[in-house]
This record gives structure tokens, sequence and C-alpha cells, in this order.
């Protein structure tokens, strides 16, 4: 009887033999994220635009919302960088607090479709059947309104606030996710690991959970990078519309509505709010951009 | 213990891991579409198969691309629905849908390293799911166990803690084959285990699954084009065409004396180290394959066949013996002692070839090599 | 075996071939020389890293952007190929050089009739009209056997199966008439009795017109069947050259030695394939000296020191191993077992 021919080989792994120009594709691509300009750039402007939003209570020791009319339409100063509203608050103090609040909410916003969907588009893919027939035809209900409208529509129907918001965008968002997630499970679903799972034995709820979702999932965080400017750009159009958060509340939108009246004389009420919308969205556009270049499977 | 559990044990011959008039079909496009085009709608991967495995044996289903092996393999592991047929582990039909102890007897190892192992678990991870969630051995025992599995294919404890990513496609090869241990199978399928792996690589894998066999006492059946690496590895090899099994014979049988055209032309096709450039003698088998959607009347090969017959067009020959007889039943519960004796014999060469047999055989009208009966 | 009076279509001297990546400078092809003679093969036999396919993509000069050669001769006919520009080398391919890949999907156009596709070359680079081109195309698919050739003119990839798109590479290859033809692992992808259809049209092709071939594969018997002459690669370098059934059955180098052991041979069956030990080289960082030298069982001390050219020895072959006698011995005691 021959003995276990094992040839000997070192303890531990081998470094992987270079078929030079083969590309596999593998995750973690954490290596070098600093090297993406799109993405240290889009950090950088986050970074600044979170911390500033954070930090408001410290940096302004002015009420958002508490009226001071002698004080109104007040010209920039030392005492008032961006000057005052019409109702005397001011204006930066609104402009930090309005970030705050929406940024908490396009973040929330985000979420909540991003789990519904990918859930949806998980059991769509996965399962296949009536399933996803059932789930395709949802999508394809919803998909056949422009988002914004869909949004406003529903916000208006449930009422302004914060909870509307969220229920609109989450009801009209979802597919998008669910379309991405299940187009990756279709595919991921027919690597062998995926039925070497089955042949182990291991619940639908599992390959599911374990081997299926952590390699797809990044395209749907990629994804959310834009969605989330989409959100914002949402949150402070149904603002501006009226349809936001209730006043006296600062919320970009609103400030941006209000401030119009006032253009040719204190163009700043208006303007600053709509750049920090500009800058906002441009930092989460890069960090988007430059995640989906590291998250990209090969090169 | 009932009389059939007593006479396995008495004679060992009852089939471990049985398939009869297995078929897999997979629809395709619309059936009206299929139809104009003088197409089946319906893709017959495996059409009609019978195959028995006993305990202990290597089994090589052989085959060229579209021959079915491959799904066939795939429905013997339960990993694709049958549309006809049953399939007996040790005497006991499997249902459609196997539970969590019967999938763990037979497990398989894929061809493609590179796809067959979860990029973002590592292997000590994908050991102890299987581990725990079959409880194969006490939850402190996983981590040694583990280890042990490892050392069973040449790699170290240190490999627990690696990525699929961090090895290489033969040192991947065999942490799959440790994940298929890990359950204990009776039955391992390995399916193409080294198409994908560099040559001197295929060698220390081959070996593995030699050793693995003697050691371990595993039946099993590998799927392989490489009729070289079926003579290294096997005792049995079933020849498959179009879906059927066309001949099944003990290896040596099998490469001495074929008796099906096919697989006649088969070993004459492989490029031999020995043999000059060639002469110009036409190819061993003109043609190319028939789409699986229209699989020629009677018998499937005629369309390629050397020494096909007018009677090659209406009867479909059946994969049977010398003797004629068909190839014998999945143990039948309660059979008698004497079949299975029969079954146990000095194994039986089968072909499914109206003439594979018989000395009156029509002669090719090129010479074929001296493969030839 | 070489022809002595007439010089070889191709000659290659000293090429290196890098590749810029992010772990460095891969040296994919280091110092590689070979003569293809007039109407003869040559198998250029590795594994997969061993640079073979540079190699066959340098001579083409259709190696991908960040591969560079970097040094080296590349004689087609004479002709320096290294020394023309890129548009004059473009005129070369087709007349006297073409290639065969080995998946013919990607290498065929999708949505172009393959009639066309076969016509194409002739139409550029030999000034035929679209009547004629189309004519020898017509001729071309009936030479190397697809069958209904008026009705398959029109029709695309997609529709044939792996074989017979394969032919169709081989149509396309022929259709100028080259002198020498490239193939990098043409049947590879083939089941075992479609490559032996496309194994016999290709060599007796060749054969009828005269033309070269060189053949990169990793199979041995296939390159057996093929070839007269095979180079032996192993990271980036040569370390055997030689007739084919020499270098095979008999080989001077301990990795051509591995490679016959570890390969399951349809007609010997061993008790047990003996795989070589260790893994394939770096080639950003080569071992030094000998770049098999960690794995091989033969191994001295100046295996590691000094540079390892192919030597000639008696009979027309070359090997590069410094020890080669040892290899010698193991093959006599090899054959000696029974």
């Amino acid at each position: 009887m021959s003995a276990i021919e094992v040839p000997s080989v070192p303890q531990g792994p081998e470094p992987a033999s270079e078929p030079v120009l083969v590309l596999r594709a593998e995750g973690r691509a954490a290596s070098r994220w600093y090297r993406q300009p799109a993405l240290v750039a889009g950090l950088a402007i986050l970074a600044v635009v979170i911390g500033l939003a954070l930090a408001a209570p410290l940096i302004t020791s002015y009420n958002p919302i508490t009226q001071n009319l002698s004080e109104s339409l007040l010209p920039p100063s030392a005492q008032h960088l961006l000057g005052t509203d019409q109702l005397g608050r001011d204006t930066f103090t609104r402009l930090l607090y309005g970030l705050r609040l929406d940024l908490r909410i396009a973040f929330i916003a985000v979420l909540l479709p991003f789990l519904l969907g990918t859930v949806l588009g998980s059991l769509a893919g996965y399962f296949g059947g009536w399933v996803d027939t059932t789930i395709m035809r949802l999508v394809d209900i919803v998909v056949a309104f422009p988002f914004y409208v869909l949004v406003i529509a529903l916000v208006f129907v449930l009422g302004p606030g914060e909870r509307s918001i969220y229920l609109a965008i989450t009801l009209v968002g979802w597919v998008a996710y669910a379309r991405i997630i299940r187009g990756e499970i279709l595919v991921a679903k027919r690597q062998d690991y995926v039925t070497a799972a089955r042949s182990g034995g291991l619940s639908n709820a599992r390959i599911m959970r374990r081997h299926l979702l952590p390699n797809v999932i990044s395209q749907a965080y990629i994804y959310a990078m834009s969605d989330i400017v989409q959100d914002i750009l949402a949150i402070v159009t149904l603002g501006y519309l009226g349809l936001g958060i209730p006043p006296p509340t600062a919320d970009l939108g609103s400030m941006i509505n209000d401030g119009q009246n006032f253009l040719s004389t204190h163009w700043q009420l208006t303007t600053f709010p709509g750049l920090a919308v500009v800058v906002v969205g441009l930092g989460l556009s890069l960090t988007g951009d430059g995640l989906a270049d590291l998250l990209r499977p090969g090169q | 213990m009932n009389a059939m559990n007593a006479m396995t044990a008495s004679t060992g011959a009852e089939p471990l891991l049985s398939a009869r008039e297995v078929s897999v079909s997979f629809p395709v496009g619309s059936r009206m579409a299929a139809r104009a085009r003088g197409e089946e709608h319906l893709l017959r991967a495996v059409d009609g198969v019978d195959l028995e495995m006993r305990r202990g044996e290597a089994l090589a289903l052989v085959g060229e691309s579209g021959s079915g092996k491959s799904t066939l393999a795939l429905a013997l592991a339960g990993l694709q629905r049958t549309d006809r047929g049953e399939i007996r582990f040790d005497g006991r039909v499997l249902p459609a849908s196997r539970s969590r102890a019967d999938r763990r007897r037979i497990q398989m190892v894929f061809q493609d390293p590179y796809s067959s192992l979860n990029p973002r678990l590592t292997v000590g991870s994908m050991l102890r799911e299987l581990l725990r969630v079959h409880h194969v051995v006490p939850a402190n025992r996983v981590a040694t166990y583990s280890a042990e599995l490892l050392a069973l294919v040449g790699l170290g404890e240190a490999d627990l803690s690696a990525y699929p990513r961090q090895f290489s496609g033969g040192q991947r090869q065999r942490v799959a084959i440790a994940r298929a241990l890990a359950l204990r199978p009776d039955v391992l399928v390995a399916d193409e285990p080294v198409s994908a792996l560099d040559v001197s690589v295929q060698a220390t894998i081959l070996n593995l699954l030699r050793n693995l066999r003697d050691d371990l006492g595993l039946t099993l059946l590998l799927i392989s084009h490489n009729l070289a690496v079926v003579r290294h590895l096997c005792d049995r090899v079933a020849v498959m065409y179009l879906g059927r099994i066309v001949e099944v014979a003990p290896t040596e049988q099998i490469f001495s004396t074929p008796r099906h055209p096919y697989t006649r032309g088969l070993l004459a096709a492989i490029p031999r180290m020995t043999e000059g450039a060639a002469d110009d003698s036409g190819p061993a088998i003109a043609g190319d394959p028939p789409s699986p959607l229209r699989i020629p009347a009677g018998c499937r090969f005629r369309t390629r066949c050397p020494i096909a017959q007018p009677r090659c067009e209406t009867e479909d020959p059946v994969l049977a013996g010398a003797s004629g007889a068909a190839a014998p039943p999945a143990a039948a519960v309660g059979g008698s002692a004497s079949a299975s004796a029969t079954g146990a014999d000095a194994a039986e060469h089968l072909a499914a070839c109206h003439f594979a047999f018989s000395s009156g055989a029509p002669r090719p009208e090129r010479s074929e090599n001296e493969q030839n009966a | 075996m070489t022809d002595t009076v007439s010089a070889p279509i191709l000659e290659v001297r000293d090429l290196h071939v890098r590749i810029a990546s992010r772990r460095g400078i891969v040296r994919a092809v280091d110092g590689v020389s070979f003569d293809v003679p007039r109407g003869g093969a040559l198998g250029l036999v590795g594994e997969s890293g061993s640079g073979k396919s540079m190699t066959l993509r340098a001579i083409l000069g259709v190696l991908p952007a960040e591969a560079q050669v970097t040094s080296g001769e590349i004689r087609l006919d004479g002709v320096d190929l290294r020394q023309l520009r890129g548009s004059d080398v473009n005129r070369l391919r087709g007349p006297k050089m073409a290639m065969i890949f080995q998946e013919p999907m990607s290498a065929l156009n999708p949505v172009m009739r393959v009639g066309w596709q076969i016509a194409e070359g002739p139409q550029v680079h030999l000034g035929l009209s679209r009547g004629r081109s189309a004519e020898r195309a017509l001729e071309l698919m009936r030479r190397v056997g697809i069958p209904d050739p008026e009705r398959r003119f029109r029709a695309y990839p997609h529709e044939f199966s792996g074989g017979m798109r394969q032919r169709v590479m081989i149509a396309m290859a022929l259709s100028c008439d080259p002198e020498i033809i490239l193939c990098d692992e043409p049947t590879t992808a083939l089941d075992v009795t479609i490559q032996d259809q496309i194994l016999r049209l290709l060599t007796r092709l060749c054969r009828e017109s005269g033309t070269s071939l060189v053949f990169v594969t990793h199979d041995l018997p296939v390159v057996a069947q093929v070839c007269q002459n095979v180079a032996v690669m192993y990271g980036g370098q040569l370390v055997e050259r030689g007739e084919v059934r020499e270098v095979l059955l008999d080989p001077r180098h301990p990795y051509t030695l591995g490679l016959v052991r570890s390969a399951p041979d349809f007609e010997y069956v061993r008790k047990s394939l003996l795989p070589i030990p260790g893994s394939p080289p770096s080639l950003v960082n080569p071992p030094s000296g000998c770049r098999f030298h960690p794995r091989c069982a033969f191994a001295e001390d100046d295996c590691r020191t000094s540079q390892t050219p192919l030597r000639p020895l008696p009979g027309g072959r070359s090997t590069a191993c410094l020890h080669y006698e040892r290899t010698l011995e193991a093959v006599e005691a090899d054959r000696a077992r029974p």
C-alpha cells in the first residue's frame, strides 16, 4: 500500500502562483484606498460637511428657531456671519442646523430602501419562480413613475413631516436596490461555492445570508452612494415645496424657498443653503465614484 | 435487521448508490419556436440512465461536452432535480428534496477551484459552518477536527485562517476536497477535479484522491474527459454519449476491448506521445455531435458511427452485456440472492450497440487503429 | 532535421518581454531563442506562467498594453520585425504570419458573418475584390471541412459549434497563404474527438501548403503528434529544445522529466504520479541562477549561482541544465523499472 504521498508543502498558504495577466475577481480591495483621488476628495468634503453639521451647537450659540424681529434681515457681520433672515434668525446657524437635519434624514432615508430592496431582491433572485415574478411586477409598477414625482405625490398624500419622507422614499426607492441585488444574485447563485453550500445541506436562509449577500452587497453600497444624493435632493425639494419638515425647524429646502423673495437684496439667504446642498452632493458623488472604482472586482 | 440488510452484510453486493431510468431535461425557449426550428422544446441532458456503484469502488463517468456526465453527477449528488427515474442510496430511494442527513452521505468536489470556494470565508469558517450545522463533532472539537481535515489533504493548521485568494489552484482543490470530506461522506463525487490545474499540479491531486480512497475506503465517482486520468484512478468506466450510457466495463477491459464504436473512436482520438505525426487516415470520429435538441432516432450515435446499419435507425440499442441480459436492475427489495450474486460477478461489460458483442459485426470502411476489438 | 540549405522562416534571438504590473516588473519572457524551419512545426511547451503565450504574442506583435519587448530579435523571413514600424508589421499579419487562438468565440467577431470574416484578410491584404474574396472564403471553408459552406457563409459565429469555430479560425489563418501560423492552445478547449479532427486537419493543411507552425500547448502528447521539434519553457526561459520525441521520451532537463512524470499518460500507467514539488517561480523576483533549482531534486550549489542558458548537446538538441546527466540517469532508471 502506498504511503500517503503528500509533498512537503510549507506551512501556511503559499503565495498564489502568478499567471501574470489573469485578474481574479476577489473582494477586499481595501488596499490603496488613499490612491483614489475621487475617493479622497469626496471623503474630505464629507468630513468637513459632517463635521460642521455635528459640531453645530459648538460652533454657533444662536438658536435656529427663536425669532427676533428687531434683528431681521441684517447684512452679514461679525455677529451674524451670513446675516439674519426675515424673522431675525441667524442664517449661519440655521444653515448648520438645517444641514444637520437634512443629512440625518438623508442617511436614514437611504438605509430603509437599501434594506427593503436588498431583501426583496435577494428573494426574487434566489427563489425565482412566482416570487420573482411578483416582486418584479411590483418593481415595474413603481419604476413607471419618475422618482421625484412619486415621492412628492406620496408625501402630499401622507402629509408633511419626517415620517412621511421616510415612507415615501422607501416605497419608491427600494426598486433600484431590488433590481441590482436580484441581478447579482442570479449570477452569484450559479457559482460552485453556492452549489457546494447546498450540497453541504445548508438552509436557504443561511446560504443567502452568509454565502450570497456578502459577495453581492458591494454593488448595493455603490448604488447607495448615488442614491443618497438623490435623496438629499428629494428632501430639499420637498422642503422647498413646503412638503418637508414643517417650520419653524431649520431645513435647507425651506430656507431656499424663504430666501427667494429676497434674492436681489439678501442673496445670501437663498444662495448659501443652495451651495451647501451642492457641496454635499459633490462630496457624496465623489465618494461614490471612488468607492465604485475601489470595489470593482479585478483591476 | 431485515432480510435485505442481512444480504448486504453477507454478500456486500448491493450497490451503494444507484440510478434507475434517471432523466434530466431543461426547457429551452418556447415550445412553438422550437417546433418551428424542428427541434425539441426540452433539452434532454440525461436521457434514461441506469447505473450502479458498489461501496469502495471508483467509477468514472467519461464523455465529451453534451454527454450529460456533469448533469448526471449533480443529480446523483442531489443538486439537480430529476424529471424521471429514481436514485437509491443504500437501498433506500432518495426523495427529490433531500434531508440534511442524506446530503452528508454524498459530497462533491467541483471543477473550477476559483469559483468553488466562497471568497469571503476563511477556510476555517467554511469548515466550521459545516461541522456545526451537522454536529459532526462536539463544538469544542471543531477546531482540532478542522486541522485534521487539512492535514489529511496536505495543508497546515495555519491555513485555517487564510482566505481562498491566498491559495494556488492546486491548494484550493485540496481545500475543496477537505470540505467534501468534512461531513464524512460515503461517496465523493469529483467533477473534473484536475482539468483546471496545471499538469504538474494535477499529479498531486490525483495521488491525493487515490490515497484517500485507499485509506478511507471512499467510494469515488469521477467525472472526466481525460481517459489517462481515468485509467490512473478508477476501477470501472461508464462512457456517456448524448445523455445515455453507451458502455460500462472495468477499466482495463474498456481500454483493451472497447465494444462500442464511440468508445473505440474516443480511444483512437487520444493523442499519443509515441505515435508519429498523423498519418493520412481520417480522424477517429468524423463530424460533430448532434445537437441535444435533435437527438437522432434509434441509436443516437449512428450519425457518426463507422458501422451504422439500417437497423440502427429504427431500434434504439439497450445497454446490455454479452449474454444479452439487460443491465441488472438496482437491487430490488427482497431481490433473490442469486440475482445479486450474478451482479457481484467479475463485472459485466455492457454496451449499447447492436453489434457490440457479435463476431459478425460489420467492418468499418476506414481502418481504425489497434484498439479495435 | 533542419534543411540546412534554406534559412529558417522564423528566427527568434534572445527575446525579452517585460510587463509592468502593480507588483513590479514581470520578466515574462527572459532570453528566449529558437528557429522554425520552413515547413516545419515547433512546439512551445510549458505550464501557466511559463511565458509561452507571451512569446507568441510578441512575435505577432499583439502583446497586451502593459507588456513590451525590451530586447531581442524576431526575424521573419530574414526581416527583423522589431525594426519595422507598426503599420509595416500590420501588413505582414495575414500574408506572412497568422495566429489561431484558444478560444474562438472571443477571437471571432460576433456580429459579422463568418464568411466575410474569412474574406476580410484577402480583401485587405491581397487586394481582392469582394466577389473574389468571397469565392476564396468559400473555397477555404471547403478545405477546412465546414459542411454546406454556401449556407454557412452567411452564418454568425454563435451558430457554430466549438470545433466548427476553430475550423473557421483556421480558414481565416490560411486565407492569405501565410508562411507561418502561430497557434496558442488551439485545441485545449475542445473535446478530444474534435481535437483529433482539428489537429489532423491542421497538420495536413500545413503539410500540403508548406506552412510552418509554432504550436503552444501544455499538453505533451498533442505536441508530440503535431510537431517535429519542441522547446520547453519554464519561468520565462527555455530549459530544453530538440526533436520532439527525444525531448519528451528521453529528456535532459529535470523540469521536462518532472512534466513527463507528473502527467497521467494514457499508455503507461505509473504506480504513482510524481508531482513537481513547490510552485511556479515569481516572475517579478525570480530565483537566482537556474530558475528551477528551488524545486529540483538534482540541484547543486552552482545551480543557484550560475546562469543557465541553453547549451548544445550532441545530436542537435540543447539543455539548460548544468547537471543533465542526473536526468539521464533518472530516465534510464525509470526505463529499467517495469
